[in-house]
């Protein structure tokens, strides 16, 4: 296995500095640059960001984001393609509308995609590798998060640029469309940070992928699900019941992403009755967003404190 | 110049001590650390990367301090852990690249020392294959790349001979003892057998329940611990040829032991172990065996397990043994 004929005992411990003349083989030392904490960071972050398209790894496991991906592109384009071809003079979709119309192809995507990203090297026992160089458990948790953040960015964002294209070839009103669709990339920003934030923590906390894959549909769907119909139900009671609705929002991710756009970035509401979430009930939104985005990040770095050496 | 200096370095967890007033001088070359599971080699590890702080004393490596320097040693020092750390479905490549980047080399370095380095650790075409497929040897290959891939001043090594067959065992000691030789890097490698390091290392240090038991060249040990294993027949002259030899080799002058004492051996019941002063000692017990009469069924050299250092040691002190193995 070793093409080292000269070398077979190894006993030459008496003469180092003779074996090593025969054996130069060229090692040959490093002088150049080390980069630091920050560098492994950044290449950190754009490994995992690649990673999350299966980019740089095997063909198989490029399947699935770019299926998915692909499948979130899709309706954007044909609403395109109608927009021109029927020359509307408004999109049928919303840009802020968008994500949660296809809120279930982005579970899938980050279900598929959180437990690759955290889960595999807390499987494989990479981690203390990382922590033996370098970088530190913050850098390693921070490209990490905005790792998928960006990646999740990147999957709900282009949809909208494609939409936004297609409303300029069919010559809409600019202004109107360039502000919406800045709101809605705020809209997509926002959700990048919270699902992103959850799912690693799922992710982070079931090593075992498989697991990883359905807790984090489980997280997703589930509340989503019981939400909606308790807010149905208080919807068709009435009074009290239709301020209730705004509040309940805020007990999914998936209702929570809605409430918050409607309030914030004048989305249509989602609700039932197109209920708007009241002053009050907003700025629950907007604490429980931000509480997510801090809580998923103080989850994973006690995480990896536990996964070092 | 030393490469690690403790001093009085103690880690105390809640229920246990897993380093007891620690003071050691590393100076470069090839050390071995030898202690039982538990005796605290890998904490160690984990402070002298500083990734622990030290409950008491302190500890430099490199000449940077462990408590505040940890950042720049960890730059300067690589780091082969003892358990599986590959995963599966990416190439040596790719893996090699990876981590030598997370160290801070710059992209196209990143490559060409992956590649350098990977050959000189011998791993060839496979390596772009996904490590899944490995051998054991193969991955205890990729394990020590990535740890030199940086160029270290230092590298820690945690059992890197663990699991492989005695062929694969080898080429790893060669290789270790290579990464000082020819690459003039220092060497920090554990065991718990300390007849292996004997070979590889200039020095060792055998640790045990965190305390330190020796620290010495290795040619002191070998001086120190060198036994010989004699096995006689027995005669109608001699009944018992293992003890009559015994009494032989005493008047002689020469220190042995039976074996049986220690357990262990098969047949201990005619072994003696007999301690080398030097060249003279062969011809003596040859002489001795020849004089008697008896039939030599085996003369070898012992293998030194680290057991023995704690019983000589043991002996020395209070006696008794807890440390089979």
């Amino acid at each position: 296995m070793q093409a080292d004929p000269t070398h077979p005992g190894g006993g030459t411990s008496d003469t180092p500095g003779h074996a090593a003349s025969i054996h130069n083989i060229g090692y040959r030392s490093y002088e150049g640059a080390r980069l630091g904490r920050g560098y492994a960071r950044r290449s950190l972050f754009a490994q995992s960001l690649r990673g999350g398209y299966g980019l740089g790894r095997s063909a198989r496991s490029k399947v699935t984001p770019m299926l998915l991906f692909g499948i979130m592109c899709v309706p954007a384009l044909v609403v395109v393609a109608v927009a021109i071809a029927t020359g509307v003079d408004e999109l049928p979709v919303d840009y802020r509308a968008y994500a949660s119309f296809l809120a279930p192809v982005i579970g899938l995507y980050l279900a598929a995609m959180a437990p690759q990203s955290v889960s595999r090297d807390l499987r494989f026992r990479t981690v203390p590798l990382y922590f033996s160089r370098p970088i530190e458990r913050v850098d390693y948790v921070l490209a990490k998060y905005a790792a998928m953040a960006a990646a999740l960015f990147v999957f709900t964002a282009v949809p909208l640029l494609v939409l936004y294209a297609g409303a300029l070839l069919g010559e809409l009103d600019f202004a109107e469309q360039t502000r919406d669709l800045a709101l809605g990339l705020v809209s997509v920003a926002v959700l990048s940070l919270v699902y992103a934030g959850i799912g690693l923590v799922v992710a982070a906390l079931t090593p075992r992928r498989g697991f990883g894959v359905a807790a984090i549909i489980a997280v997703l769907t589930i509340p989503y699900f019981a939400v909606t119909t308790v807010q149905f139900i208080a919807s068709e009671s009435g009074g009290d019941g239709t301020a209730a609705v705004g509040w309940l929002g805020l007990a999914s991710p998936g209702t929570l992403m809605s409430g918050f756009q409607a309030k914030f970035l004048g989305a249509p509401s989602d609700f039932p009755g197109r209920v708007v979430p009241s002053d009050a009930a907003g700025l629950c939104y907007l604490l429980l967003v931000l509480a997510l985005v801090a809580g998923s990040y103080a989850v994973l770095m006690a995480r990896y404190r536990k996964a070092g050496l | 110049m030393t490469v690690i200096v403790t001093q009085s370095l103690t880690k105390r967890y809640p229920r246990v001590t897993a380093l007891d007033r620690l003071t050691v001088d590393i100076t470069p070359g090839v050390t071995g650390l030898v202690g039982a599971n538990g005796a605290g080699k890998s904490t160690l590890i984990k402070i002298l990367l500083g990734l622990s702080p030290a409950t008491e004393g302190d500890a430099r490596v490199l000449g940077l301090d462990v408590a505040t320097e940890g950042p720049a040693i960890r730059e300067r020092v690589g780091y082969m852990p003892e358990h599986d750390c590959l995963p599966p479905d990416v190439s040596a490549t790719e893996f090699v690249v990876h981590m030598a980047r997370m160290s801070g080399l710059p992209p196209t370095a990143a490559r060409e020392r992956t590649a350098d380095t990977l050959r000189h650790v011998g791993l060839y075409e496979e390596r772009y294959r996904p490590m899944g497929g490995y051998s054991t040897g193969m991955k205890q290959r990729v394990k020590l790349a990535q740890a030199l891939v940086h160029d270290p001043r230092l590298v820690l090594l945690d059992e890197p001979t663990n699991g492989l067959d005695p062929v694969g065992r080898d080429h790893m000691l060669d290789l270790i003892r290579r990464v000082h030789t020819d690459f003039g890097i220092s060497v920090l490698v554990t065991s718990h057998l300390l007849g292996e390091l004997e070979r590889t290392c200039d020095h060792v240090v055998v640790v045990d329940g965190g305390r330190l038991l020796r620290s010495s060249s290795t040619s002191d040990f070998t001086q120190a611990t060198a036994a010989l294993a004699v096995e006689v027949t027995d005669t109608d002259a001699h009944p018992d040829g293992g003890a009559a030899l015994l009494a032989a080799l005493t008047t002689a002058g020469i220190a042995a032991r039976p074996a049986s004492a220690e357990g262990g051996l098969p047949g201990a019941g005619h072994v003696l172990l007999v301690e080398v002063a030097g060249e003279e000692t062969y011809d003596l017990v040859r002489d001795a065996v020849a004089d008697l009469g008896l039939g030599l069924v085996r003369m070898e050299q012992r293998q030194h397990h680290i057991a023995e250092v704690f019983q000589q040691h043991d002996s020395d002190t209070k006696g008794g043994s807890g440390h089979a193995g």
